[in-house]
């Protein structure tokens, strides 16, 4: 049996440079036998065993299509929930107001290992203020609401110091504020024009409006729901039905789907390190997990370029399980 | 009016002055990188005798199926299968060949890696089908991103963090469904095609990997037979 060997530099046919054969890098060219094969008759079963394997799949089983949230939903559903996350969008104390790059450029806020913080090197692309985008502008829409126009100019036109004071006067009524018949009442409080300006966000909300007017700052044919998302996604209502769906990271949401479906199941590892320390509790951690999974990737693409690595194969002895009629036959061949 | 039978010989005369066309060159470096008796072949080595070798070619099947699922979705717009019965059943196709080709490709992925199939100059083989899977999952990932639905929405909120923290946040916006959906139906299924194209080509131009010696063999090396010597003819470089 001659040897074909894995020659990446050109091969000089009258240099005699002879080189070791490293099993888990070359192979001996095969002088054994061979089967008929049909390729072509292969493919066209192949593809009628998944086609109906696919079809019945999708008989039994069928697919998830929960109704998304709307800001509409949220704020009919859950008005406190509502009112607690708006005042925290014109406080600027939200999820998304201190997210950082690439929303705005909350200092600190960029994940990072060491020196290595690629969120803030490329900055802010999407910018959002969240005071303006998701509470002032959208107000500044409603028609013919004299009461919210002047309550709107009197918050602008205040310090900055007011703002605040107001602000945080409304975020502690507001946490023990009630829904009546899907109204909200909060409680009396020193908060100035702020009360008028949730309350009639939270109306202008559960009409519907405000959905139209996250989106309509861009043009017609709107497809970047960026500004709306992330508005919902700053409430716990999302959250808790995403908890209700077993969605949550620490129920391995990533890979979960909706209902009992099996997901993208092949993010199993992604979502693993999610679960341990230090990444299930680091201010970096998302970072720290891509990290791995890249380092982790690339070792998988240059499995054969690292030595002992490449061996695993070879000492696992898989490969007789796998090539079990092969060696069966080499045995039964032996005149031993 | 004639039919010239001879046209395929006239179309390539292969003459000396036409030796420094492009055109010659490349039709000759694909012949030779593929001859048709490797592209197509009739036989193949008795070694491959083992289940492990059908999810190779389940993947490109469940792919397939994916491909034309996701064609018929495409033609009738992303709206579609949420008010029809037959576009959700379409969905449910769609999402059952994702489930199923990924399934085949994770095992076809093992089974190769106990194979060590990269031997014997099939590393660009292997290298690929990483590369496939890896694509494989931005596409499937930007297919949940784009089914306008609360799962999407979740994922969208959830996944913006990783991909945020690297960077590519500015540039990827997992919250923008147009651009998702782009990416989605047009970009990753042409790098998916591509790479996995190219996958199957390498597949064919080197063969299946053979067995590993069986333990005890004398390995070739112990002669110390020049590099030259070892290639049998025939063989590709």
């Amino acid at each position: 049996m001659t040897a074909a060997t894995d020659t990446s530099t050109k091969t000089d046919m009258s240099a005699k440079k002879a080189r070791r054969f490293k099993p888990d890098r070359d192979v001996e060219e095969w002088h054994g036998g061979y089967l008929p094969y049909d390729l072509v008759k292969e493919f066209i079963i192949a593809f009628l065993v998944v086609a109906v394997l696919v079809v019945g799949l999708a008989v039994i089983f069928s697919s998830p299509d929960e109704t998304p949230v709307t800001v509409k939903s949220w704020s009919t559903s859950d008005p406190v929930d509502f009112a607690q996350t708006a005042i925290t969008e014109l406080d600027g104390t939200s999820g998304t107001a201190t997210y950082g790059p690439p929303y705005n450029a909350t200092t600190g806020a960029s994940q990072s290992i060491g020196p290595f913080s690629p969120e803030s090197w490329l900055g802010v692309h999407h910018p959002i203020n969240t005071a303006n985008d998701y509470v002032i502008d959208p107000l500044k829409t409603l028609p013919n609401q004299p009461g919210v126009a002047a309550a709107v100019a009197e918050y602008n036109g205040a310090s900055s110091e007011q703002q605040a004071a107001w602000t945080a006067a409304y975020e502690k009524a507001v946490a023990n504020a009630t829904a009546k018949n899907g109204v909200l009442q909060v409680p009396k409080g020193d908060y100035g024009p702020v009360g008028t300006m949730i309350g009639a966000l939270t109306s202008m909300a559960r009409s519907g409006a405000l959905d139209g007017a996250l989106l309509s700052s861009r043009q017609f044919y709107g497809t970047d729901y960026t500004k709306p998302l992330l508005f919902i996604a700053d409430g716990a209502y999302l959250a808790n039905l995403a908890q209700n769906q077993h969605l949550s990271g620490d129920q391995w949401g990533m890979m979960n789907e909706t209902g009992n479906y099996p997901g993208q199941a092949w993010l199993w590892l992604y979502t693993l390190w999610y679960q341990v320390p230090p990444m299930n509790s680091s201010s970096s951690g998302d970072l720290q997990v891509w990290a791995i999974m890249m380092v982790l990737t690339l070792l998988l693409a240059l499995v054969p370029f690292i030595p002992g690595l490449r061996s695993i194969p070879r000492w696992s002895r898989v490969y007789r399980l796998i090539w079990r009629q092969h060696y069966r036959d080499l045995a039964g061949a032996s005149p031993t | 009016m004639t039919i010239d039978t001879d046209a395929p010989t006239k179309v390539a005369a292969d003459l000396p002055q036409d030796a420094g066309q492009l055109s010659a060159k490349l039709r000759h470096a694909a012949v030779e990188a593929l001859p048709p008796e490797r592209l197509m072949p009739d036989r193949q080595p008795t070694y491959v005798a083992s289940w492990i070798y059908v999810f190779g070619v389940l993947t490109v099947s469940a792919l397939a199926v994916v491909i034309l699922t996701g064609v018929v979705l495409a033609i009738f717009g992303p709206a579609w299968w949420h008010v029809s019965p037959t576009g959700h059943f379409v969905n449910s196709l769609h999402l059952w060949s994702v489930e199923v080709f990924f399934f085949a490709m994770v095992i076809h992925l093992w089974g190769k890696f106990f194979m060590a199939a990269w031997r014997g100059r099939r590393r660009a083989t292997w290298v690929t089908g990483v590369v496939a899977f890896v694509v494989s999952v931005g596409t499937a990932f930007t297919g949940y991103l784009s089914q306008q639905n609360f799962d999407s929405q979740w994922i969208s909120t959830q996944a913006k963090d990783g991909i945020n923290s690297t960077g590519a946040g500015a540039i990827f916006n997992v919250t923008n469904f147009g651009q998702m959906l782009m990416w989605h139906i047009v970009l990753l299924p042409l790098a998916v095609g591509l790479i996995v194209g190219g996958h199957v080509l390498l597949v064919r131009r080197r063969g299946v990997v053979p067995p590993f010696a069986p333990p005890g063999d004398a390995p070739p090396d112990v002669k110390a037979v020049p590099v030259a010597d070892l290639t049998p003819k025939g063989d590709d470089r």
